[in-house]
């Protein structure tokens, strides 16, 4: 049902020498249902259910904090026209860092410039009145934006810093732009929840948990390869994927704020009890409140069109 | 040393209950057969297992397991995933003191290491069991290869790897009096979790290791303790820590020369920077000790090249033809077709290679066949499209282009979709041989077109990708650089290709957006192959690439002695593919680690084609070869 998407986006349509059929061309290799099947849409084309991404947000301070770092940006679009459906989704979470003077300066910096280069050179192409898609690569795309951001924040503000998850959906493929330890999960239909982003600080979670002292994280092996954060020394890359979007159920963003406070089970009971996603995620934030608050708590969740059938 | 109660190492305690250890005939994997216990540590354990996948010969490995603790599911699967990328660097390393990596997996909350059995003993039994010192010239001899191996590690790209853990009782004598590494501290991340781990061992590592540097100085003081206590047979562990001046080495063994004791002593010097530098300075020095004292002649022989050699290995058949095999085999039923430049299509029986018939075409055939309803079909320099009846070796119909047919054919809905060098994109009609219609491509067409969810993929000579429907109207074009003569791959609503403009393109199958470029040294004229997230393909740079899917990051890359044309190919865990150097390559697909290779007497240009065990490839020695796979 997707497969004019090219009509939408338009440049099939400038391609003027493909001269089909010429005298040789006289039958079709394929049956004539197969063909139906190819021009026109399924008859009774899904009428009430168009494939969007519908996103709810939620954020707190926490208990102890005075202030919140962190910073999100939520943004979901759909082109419908003529039978197809492009669900496009810029989803970013970024957790300014603690103990560093202007964190919160450091996340909205990183969302802003990240957001800014993805909409300018991904977005708008979909907007123009002759979609062009865009020279680079996405995977580029994301790369440069999250490059350029760590460049803004080092100096713009210099000596802080931030994390930054990034999940951008266009049609069918997600990918995900990932530095530091906010978290993008998905959890499907029956519950299951898989975490797709790789946290960039092993050995601070193994402190926390209380499975290494400080002095034994101080010469653990991977004390320095696995932490990065934008505004922070040393150039990096960040972690780029693209995978298929999940047939159905949920993505989650969340800062540790989230993650380190409610387990894996107790979000995905709230994530399938919850009527939407927008209450969701105020009651993911209130339980992380419950559980001690100690950190600011971010939020996003995205309900995922249903492709399963 | 400022923290002495928590560098205690894991050899003594016994934290696995020995009832949840594997007993004898347990098979992991349905393919590895346990047959006992060869060491236990605290979070791990190595046994001695049999490989099945040889029935017919006993070939042992060595299993490592390790347990992962941790409760939390993240840190977990992170631990995990740090075992994997350390297997997967460990099975890069090429190198004779360090055992090759077969295998590994994980298994619910225990990961595997499946890796070459060395039979022998550690230097620590050595050392234990005998009641005499060990000669000066064999200890001379494994410091060489020690040094050697050290060097080796220290210089690997793109990053030094540091062993961190040198100890007698992690370097194996084997049965040529060798030395082998055999502890890669690949366990380490699943003892972090636990508390009082230490990195490295008490007694053997520098002042500096623990304060958690690690440096190529730390494994050559690591390396001056493992001599200092095989020399001595004074146990380190049992002595304060950095006492080695204490135990002056004449004082335990007056047997020893003095220019081993000065180098010996050198690689303990509490500073770093007083020691040797790297591990080649401590290997000439102890090449000079081999000098003096006159052992060199003994010694020369056995530190040659650091390199494997290949295993031999011979075809269980060949075929002559009687011109070049440029393009690629293709099996069905029990016979293999190939093409050749004497004009024949040939099919031969794949059980022993012999001759079952020939079909004479006009011009050279590089096209690689293709098997739809008894027939066979393929494209000739002589501008046609030739259907053969597979039965009798006869024509069942050609058609023709106006121009040398070099794509080769695919198959869908009764129709063959072949491409020309007169620019065209053809579809045929595979029952009667007659046009269904045909695409202006703009430029000749030697890619194979593909089809994929009902949509027509093929790149041009002019570096036009299109996308087709069924009637072969255009859906998208994307440009590329310069010529699109690699076939393209479709997996997951991604399409994949390479490019003469030296670029392996990931686009979006229904729009032809972007999603990644990957850049490859030189051109490529390879169809990439695609398998578990990786996708392998050849590079006239010589290399063959492995690259992630998702994150279009390298994995590994392997360098041939020429271009690299044809397109690799995967069965089991093995990787193959030809080069134009002449070789056939086999090689570990998940590290990129040389199994064999085998050199024909020509140039491989064509791509491998395997049917149950056995694989097949042409060469322009006129050719065709079959290997047991």
């Amino acid at each position: 049902m997707l497969r004019k998407i090219g009509k939408i986006l338009g440049f099939q349509k400038d391609e003027p020498q493909s001269s089909l059929h010429d005298g040789e061309a006289d039958t079709i290799p394929i049956p004539d249902e197969k063909i139906r099947a190819v021009v026109q849409p399924p008859v009774a084309a899904e009428q009430s259910r168009l494939p969007q991404l519908i996103a709810g947000c939620a954020q707190s301070v926490g208990r102890l904090r005075d202030h919140n770092e962190d910073a999100i940006l939520v943004y979901s679009t759909l082109f419908s026209n003529q039978d197809s459906y492009v669900p496009v989704g810029l989803f970013i979470v970024a957790d300014g860092m603690g103990g560093h003077k202007h964190g919160e300066v450091a996340s909205g910096l990183a969302v802003r410039v990240v957001a800014r280069e993805v909409i300018q050179k991904i977005m708008l192409g979909f907007m123009d009145i002759h979609p062009t898609p865009p020279e680079e690569g996405i995977q580029e795309i994301l790369e440069t934006s999250v490059m350029t951001a760590h460049r803004t924040i080092t100096k713009e503000s210099p000596g802080s810093g931030t994390t930054l998850t990034a999940v951008l959906i266009l049609d069918k493929h997600m990918s995900i732009a990932h530095v530091g330890d906010c978290r993008a999960y998905a959890v499907n239909g029956q519950g299951k929840i898989e975490i797709l982003t790789r946290d960039h600080s092993l050995v601070k979670r193994m402190m926390e948990l209380g499975h290494l002292t400080e002095q034994e994280a101080s010469v653990h092996p991977q004390r320095n390869v696995l932490y990065r954060a934008l505004g922070q020394g040393e150039p990096f890359t960040p972690d780029i994927s693209t995978t298929t979007v999940p047939e159905s159920g949920h993505l989650l963003l969340c800062s540790d704020g989230l993650w380190g406070l409610v387990p894996q089970d107790e979000m995905v009971r709230i994530i399938q009890a919850s009527p939407s996603p927008d209450s969701a995620c105020q009651r993911l934030v209130s339980a992380a409140n419950t559980a001690g608050g100690p950190d600011n708590i971010s939020a996003i969740l995205i309900q995922l069109p249903d492709f399963s059938d | 040393m400022n923290n002495p109660q928590s560098t205690q190492s894991f050899e003594s305690d016994s934290e696995l209950d020995v009832s949840q250890h594997l007993q004898a005939g347990t098979t992991l994997a349905e393919r590895y057969t346990i047959q006992g216990i060869i060491g236990i540590g605290g979070m791990s354990a190595v046994y001695q297992a049999r490989d099945m996948h040889f029935p017919n010969v006993t070939k042992l490995v060595a299993v490592k397991e390790m347990v992962n603790r941790a409760l939390d599911p993240v840190v977990r699967s992170t631990i995990v995933r740090n075992f994997e990328r350390e297997a997967n660097l460990l099975a890069s390393l090429e190198h004779r003191a360090i055992p090759r990596i077969y295998d590994y997996f994980t298994l619910n909350e225990r990961s595997y290491l499946v890796i070459e059995y060395i039979s022998g003993h550690d230097l620590e039994e050595l050392v234990n069991n005998s009641n005499d010192f060990i000669q000066e010239e064999r200890i001379v001899r494994w410091a060489i290869e020690l040094c050697d191996v050290l060097s080796y590690l220290h210089n690997h790209k793109p990053e030094a790897i540091i062993f961190r853990d040198m100890k007698p009782s992690n370097v194996m004598i084997n049965a040529q009096d060798h030395m082998v590494l055999v502890d890669f501290g690949i366990a380490k991340p699943f003892q972090a979790g636990k508390r009082g781990t230490m990195i490295g061992t008490e007694g053997y590592s520098p002042p500096e290791q623990y304060r958690g540097e690690a440096s190529p100085q730390a494994d050559i003081y690591a390396l001056g303790a493992t001599l200092h206590h095989a020399i001595t047979r004074r146990d380190p562990r049992l002595e304060p820590p950095f006492s080695f001046h204490e135990r002056p080495i004449l004082q335990h063994n007056p047997n020893v020369s003095s220019v081993l004791v000065k180098v010996i002593e050198r690689a303990l010097e509490y500073n770093p920077e007083d020691r040797f530098q790297t591990a080649e300075d401590m290997k000439s020095a102890m090449l000079g000790v081999a000098n003096e004292t006159g052992m060199l002649s003994n010694i020369s022989a056995s530190i040659s090249q650091a390199v494997r050699p290949s295993e031999s290995i011979q075809p269980i058949w060949s075929f002559k033809c009687e011109d070049e095999i440029r393009g690629s085999p293709f099996f069905h039923n029990g016979v293999v077709y190939t093409g050749c430049y004497d004009n024949n299509l040939y099919a031969l029986d794949a059980n022993d290679g012999d001759f079952l018939w020939k079909y004479p075409a006009e011009g050279g055939i590089v096209s690689k066949p293709a098997y739809f309803d008894e027939s066979i079909y393929f494209g000739s320099e002589d501008h046609r499209l030739h259907a053969v009846y597979i039965r009798t070796g006869r024509v069942n119909w050609t058609y023709f282009t106006k121009g040398p047919v070099r794509s080769s054919p695919f198959i869908a809905e009764g129709h063959i979709f072949i491409g020309s060098d007169d620019r065209f994109l053809h579809a045929v009609n595979a029952t009667t041989g007659r046009p269904a219609w045909r695409v202006d491509a703009g430029s000749p067409v030697r890619s194979t077109p593909i089809v994929a969810n009902d949509l027509v993929y093929v790149g041009s000579e002019a570096g036009d990708f299109y996308c087709l429907d069924f009637t072969g109207a255009i859906k998208w074009r994307f440009k590329a650089k310069r010529a699109v003569t690699s076939s393209a791959v479709v997996s997951k609503g991604v399409v994949y290709f390479g490019s003469v403009d030296s670029t392996i393109y990931a686009l979006d199958a229904k729009t032809g957006w972007v999603i990644w470029r990957f850049r490859l040294g030189k051109p490529t004229i390879s169809t990439p192959f695609l398998q578990d997230n990786l996708l392998f393909t050849g590079s006239v740079d010589g290399a063959i690439y492995c690259i992630d899917i998702n994150s279009s990051k390298e994995v590994w890359r392997y360098t041939t002695e020429h271009q690299v044309t044809g397109s690799p190919i995967i069965l089991k865990d093995s990787l193959y593919c030809g080069s134009v150097d002449g070789c056939l390559y086999c090689l570990e697909f998940r590290s990129g680690r040389l199994r064999w290779k085998f050199q024909t007497e020509g140039s491989i240009t064509g791509t491998p084609v395997v049917w149950e065990d056995v694989i097949s490839i042409g060469s322009t020695d006129h050719r065709i070869y079959a290997f047991e796979a």
